[in-house]
């Protein structure tokens, strides 16, 4: 059967290879590393300009509000849930429950059916991402169409995205200026033959291509950055204007949002709205925000379906040290400070989240049970960069320590005693708390300066049990300035 | 019976076992203050340049002027057709009649192709704030339903002065009533824009391209 959206890369996210196959592909593109550096360096900059203007303790008290409103949600979702449910449905709406993706998908996928509709729009969300739901409706007949310009052109580029707030972040505009030349035409208004590598002009392309699709689409289906549980309000944060497209024309429109997205009050949104646009595109606000109630009479989709999506979140509720993981509002400010991510960018993470809230979170929403998300917790250097710029204090480093420890755990249960989970036994500790990972380094630092002085390259053996790790893994010498002072020293000033 | 529903919440509950049945306040406290008022001295100016750094043309003038004002700000950018919503203010629809303007009137409402062929719209506001230089609509009688303000290239927006406040608490407190009654909302903070090629910052994707505000002081 012919395809109606351009094809994905083959095979499941989830069947990756380990991080460091991955890793080391990526670090082999020197195009993909210089757009990535480019790109974090730029948002880093203008991010920590964004904050200063509120101030340093303003901005502190804004991130505590954020992380205790998150933290009461986790600890009540259930009675914010039934709430967000009976206050929609007053105002019109349909709740659907989806316990996993493919519950969601088949929802989705027959509201769609029921509407006898060839073509859906939508609106960038990294749930339906993370359900794979453009695949669902492709084999069900529906085309879906990605319309924010990064994921057109991901979707054009048969491609995935890696980043998520700036899904083609891993593309440079020549790269673009080709995909829309060769594709374009192919799902509808072909790019002008003429067509530019200048920003402006692409985009001005990306409007034609799209506002036909815009103009006759019956069936809408987004995300939501946030669903208030008092009010029954859904809200859209976006800069495009394509999401107010989508939210606008169609006739019906599903929203799918993951459970952990539910807000108390109304009141509570004047905390993020400070920090998402600060923290994620670096804007004082994101050009568009929309709320919606419901139905509104004679304005907008008069149907509107909305499908709450656990997906594995239960799971992370559960775990302690995983819960504060769902505070997360996807500004991917940890993204584009994390030294690791700059590097190999967001294809390496096997995942729809890549960066630190990637290793952080996927091990909790799928588990660690295939070799991608067992590699994905060392794909990390414990720098602590990203906890200090995330807008909701998610303490990252210590439920990314803490994932390694359940791999390690895991794989001792697995099998006969294993050489690397004694070392870990011995270093959990260190691994436990940054602070004393850091103290460990310092120690190391240090007698990395004497080594150096000495020129010794590597270290003799090491007393066990360490030595059974760092026997096997060849481990260098430390170098004369550790990593966390090094990037204390070289980054943090260039933000 | 809902299963799946069953299920979550269930899942929900055996996750939150350490959770003590206490009042949700006294578990999970919040001590954020709310709705607080940002100090700032001249609120119009800060409004007024964060607007100017989203790109969008800033008109200062008395209320008597706005009619004026804003038949000039749709020539400015050769608007030739104006759809205007059924509860603007008689004298600024007067205006754009006599300025020979075509005005095409949301009665019926008009389709999306029809829209896509309107050169601009004119509409009053809700509640702007100053410091992030945004403009919330709430889809009222003058501002009409939320296609009107998107699928025209050009949006005229007339914001009155004592209708700027401070910050985003300040709005969010004020826009509870909207949102109670109904009404949906759209934040506006310059024109459309993207930073999706290389994070360079392009003005103008799918919502209007030209954003001129008429400041009516
Ligand atoms: S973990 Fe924090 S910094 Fe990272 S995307 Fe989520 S909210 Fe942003």
């Amino acid at each position: 059967m012919t395809r109606l959206t351009p094809a994905p890369p083959p095979g499941k996210l989830i069947d990756s290879p380990p991080f460091k196959v991955n890793a080391k592909k990526e670090l082999a593109n020197p195009v993909l590393r210089k757009n990535l550096r480019f790109a974090t360096h730029t948002i880093r900059a203008k991010r920590r300009l964004r904050v200063s203007e509120v101030g340093e303790e303003a901005w502190q008290q804004l991130r505590d509000a954020a992380a205790e409103i998150k933290d009461r949600v986790a600890r009540h979702l259930d009675t914010y849930l039934l709430q967000l449910e009976e206050t929609l449905t007053a105002k019109g709406a349909v709740v659907h429950w989806a316990r996993d993706a493919a519950e969601a998908n088949q929802i989705v996928v027959d509201l769609v059916k029921a509407k006898q509709v060839q073509d859906v729009v939508k609106i960038k969300s990294m749930v339906t991402q993370e359900i794979d739901l453009n695949e669902s409706l492709e084999a069900n007949g529906v085309a879906a169409w990605e319309t924010d310009l990064a994921e057109l052109i991901v979707q054009l580029g048969h491609d995935r995205p890696s980043h998520i707030l700036v899904p083609a972040i891993h593309r440079n505009r020549s790269e673009v200026r080709e995909i829309f030349l060769r594709e374009m035409g192919r799902y509808g208004t072909p790019a002008p033959a003429d067509l530019s590598n200048d920003p402006p002009v692409l985009a001005a392309a990306a409007r034609t291509h799209l506002r036909n699709k815009f103009l006759a689409a019956k069936v809408a289906i987004s995300g939501g950055n946030f669903a208030i549980a008092e009010t029954g309000t859904l809200v859209i944060v976006e800069s495009e204007g394509n999401g107010r497209m989508c939210l606008t024309l169609p006739e019906t429109l599903i929203s799918v949002v993951g459970i952990e997205k539910v807000l108390p009050t109304f009141d509570d949104l004047e905390v993020f709205l400070q920090l998402l646009p600060r923290s994620s595109t670096a804007e004082r606000m994101n050009p568009y925000t929309s709320m919606w109630s419901g139905i509104t009479p004679g304005d907008g989709p008069q149907e509107l379906h909305v499908v709450l999506v656990d997906n594995g979140r239960t799971q992370a509720l559960a775990d302690e040290i995983g819960r504060p993981a769902l505070r997360c509002i996807r500004c991917s400010a940890c993204l584009n400070i994390c030294p690791v991510y700059e590097r190999v960018g967001g294809h390496a993470y096997g995942s729809v989240y890549p960066g630190p809230i990637g290793i952080a979170l996927t091990p909790q929403l799928r588990g660690i049970k295939s070799v991608i998300d067992k590699s994905l917790p060392f794909a990390c250097s414990l720098c602590n960069a990203c906890a200090d710029v995330c807008p909701v204090q998610i303490p990252l480093p210590e439920i990314i320590v803490h994932n390694r420890n359940r791999v390690a755990e895991a794989k001792q249960s697995e099998r006969r005693p294993h050489l690397e989970t004694t070392a870990v036994g011995a270093m959990t500790w260190v691994w436990k708390n940054p602070k004393h990972w850091e103290k460990m380094l310092k120690l190391a630092g240090l007698s990395g300066k004497a080594l150096a002085a000495l020129r010794v390259q590597s270290l003799g053996p090491l007393p066990p049990p360490i030595s059974a790790w760092s026997n096997a893994r060849d481990l260098p010498a430390p170098p004369a300035q550790s990593f966390r002072e090094w990037w204390k020293r070289n980054r943090e000033g260039a933000q | 019976m809902n299963t799946a529903k069953d299920v979550i919440l269930t899942r929900i509950k055996s996750a939150l076992a350490d959770v003590p049945s206490a009042p949700i306040e006294e578990d999970a406290p919040v001590t954020w203050e709310y709705g607080k008022v940002a100090e700032m001295p001249a609120i119009l100016d800060v409004f007024v340049d964060a607007l100017e750094d989203y790109k969008a043309t800033v008109y200062r003038v008395s209320a008597a002027e706005v009619p004026k004002t804003v038949v000039k700000a749709l020539k400015s950018k050769g608007a030739h057709s104006v759809v205007l919503p059924a509860g603007l203010e008689a004298s600024w629809r007067e205006a754009i009649h006599h300025a020979k303007i075509g005005i095409h009137d949301d009665e019926p409402p008009l389709t999306a192709p029809q829209l896509n062929e309107i050169d601009a719209v004119v509409t009053a506001s809700r509640i702007s704030i100053a410091s992030t230089g945004t403009i919330v609509l709430d889809h009222t009688p003058d501002q009409g339903r939320r296609a009107l303000t998107l699928v025209p290239d050009i949006h005229v927006c007339v914001v009155a002065a004592d209708s700027v406040v401070s910050d985003v608490p300040e709005a969010v407190a004020k826009l509870k009533a909207s949102i109670t009654a109904g009404q949906p909302l759209t934040f506006i903070s310059g024109g459309s824009a993207t930073s999706d090629i290389e994070l360079q910052r392009v003005e103008g994707v799918h919502g209007p391209r030209k954003l001129l505000v008429v400041l009516a002081e």
